[in-house]
């Protein structure tokens, strides 16, 4: 059942944002792109305090990083003018691309976080428009010692707990690591995910995860996709066992979990290292409803043949009952489900790589809502 | 300093930007004044540590100031900086 009059999926890719809206979670309206030729890596859709805000992370290859956020649905765009994510002096650190925009709990409203290339970790309690630096993390003395998968270095999940003291963030290349104060101190929580490619398989940090999420509703529960294996800890990241039987292959970048459910997850599984590919060429997304003890294979409404994989941000849930599955290509093509991927619709196609994919429901206020002139940056 | 197109919105649509000079000043003096009202310009120019953005290209009389010296290039009164975006990519 619908809760709202009207949905958006806003869809970043290498050249621009798309915005899709639709009454009915089937029927989508594509209108974009904004930001034309930046890249769009990260996007958060804050639904709190009775308005919609949308903020993108884009970047542009000549002119730079930023943040621009919307409240009018992409009619218009804003962006302080120093910029909301700025590193500050004495860290002699330049931002490079934000790669993860994350509202808060609706309890903490204001609270924006985002995840950043260099690894780095940062808060704003003012809707995103200015961010501060976690030191606990940028000064970690682990941060030497951490690198860069192929598309950067950089945080790319963070996970909130309901109190907000605990958080989980994972990074590419690092691992997880976890903190109780809030963001203060953090420690590297990686035991039993595997790190194949390091001399030492088993290392405290160094890891390669790709993407964490956290079961809605049991409280010390996340899962990993990490690069090859797919891992469910119960005890709040202290240790990690692996979930990836039943998947045709356990490399992929996203994992989702479901808004409410406990156990329920979704990856998209890719054959690697050497190919990257959906495995066979057959696109398809996996969904666990008992905590990664077995996997059912969703295609229905995908391509018989697709040989484009999907990245880690480029796949989201929605808030809704049942929960909308949204994932994009790097081959550009857009598909949704409005019912936890047992249809899926393409809603867009023949756009540039898909590099991040959010979608929420919206006031019916914003239903009427035009396509935007094109903005650059 | 003369802005291309993209960049104008940023500066109030002006294509032109100029700055008082008793004598001659580093490119790096000239940026900081003109992009001092206009911050978002500034960094779409350069990052948080001062540095030119890789696909940013600053001429003075004709060169590139990377085979010049840098943001230390002297600028003389009345002398042109040109800001020229990379030409490239797919």
């Amino acid at each position: 059942m619908a809760t709202a009059e009207s949905y958006v999926l806003a869809i970043g890719t290498k050249k621009g944002l798309w915005l899709a809206t639709s009454p009915d979670r089937k029927d989508w309206s594509l209108s974009g792109p904004h930001f034309l030729m930046s890249e769009v890596p990260s996007i958060g859709i804050d639904t709190r305090d009775g308005r919609t805000r949308i903020l993108v992370g884009v970047r542009s290859e000549h002119w730079g990083p930023t943040v621009f956020h919307s409240d009018d649905l992409g009619e218009t765009w804003n962006e302080p003018e120093r910029g909301a994510i700025r590193f500050p002096e004495g860290t002699d650190a330049a931002l490079e691309r934000v790669w993860q925009i994350h509202p808060d709990a609706e309890s903490r409203p204001g609270v924006v976080w985002a995840g950043c290339e260099p690894i780095s970790v940062w808060k704003s309690t003012d809707g995103g428009e200015h961010f501060e630096l976690n030191r606990g993390l940028w000064d970690h003395p682990h941060r030497g010692e951490w690198g860069a998968g192929y598309g950067g270095a950089a945080a790319h999940s963070i996970v909130l707990d309901r109190t907000g003291e605990k958080v989980h963030v994972a990074m590419s290349t690092g691992g997880v690591y976890r903190s109780l104060d809030g963001g203060s101190s953090w420690e590297p929580r990686n035991k039993g995910i595997s790190a194949y490619f390091m001399p030492d398989p088993n290392p405290e940090f160094g890891q390669c995860v790709h993407k964490i999420a956290a079961d809605a509703a049991v409280d010390g529960r996340l899962y990993a996709q990490n690069h090859h294996g797919v891992y469910r800890s119960d005890d709040d990241a202290e240790s990690w066992e692996s979930i990836a039987e039943g998947l045709p292959a356990d490399f992929g970048f996203v994992m989702l979990t479901h808004p409410r459910r406990a156990g329920t997850a979704w990856v998209i599984p890719l054959k690697a290292d050497g190919e990257r590919i959906p495995p066979e060429g057959k696109l398809a997304v996996h969904r666990t409803d008992d905590a990664g003890a077995s996997w059912k294979r969703l295609d229905d409404g995908l391509p018989a043949s697709d040989f484009n994989s999907v990245l880690r941000d480029a796949a989201c849930v929605d808030a809704e009952e049942p929960a909308g599955v949204y994932f994009g290509t790097r081959g550009g093509s857009v598909y949704a489900s409005a019912d936890e991927g047992e249809h899926f619709a393409e809603v867009a196609s023949h756009l540039p790589d898909v590099l991040c994919v959010r979608a929420a429901a919206v006031s019916p206020a914003f239903a009427s809502a035009g396509p935007a002139a094109a903005v650059s940056v | 300093m003369v802005l291309p197109s993209v960049l104008q919105p940023l500066a109030g649509g002006q294509s032109l930007l100029t700055a008082p000079a008793d004598g001659a000043a580093t490119v790096e003096r000239v940026l900081d004044l003109v992009t001092g009202d206009y911050p978002a310009l500034g960094r779409r120019l350069r990052d948080e540590t001062g540095a030119i953005r890789r696909y940013v290209n600053i001429y003075v009389n004709g060169n590139e100031i990377r085979r010049l010296q840098g943001l230390a290039t002297e600028v003389s009164p009345g002398q042109e900086v040109l800001i020229i975006q990379s030409v490239a990519g797919g």
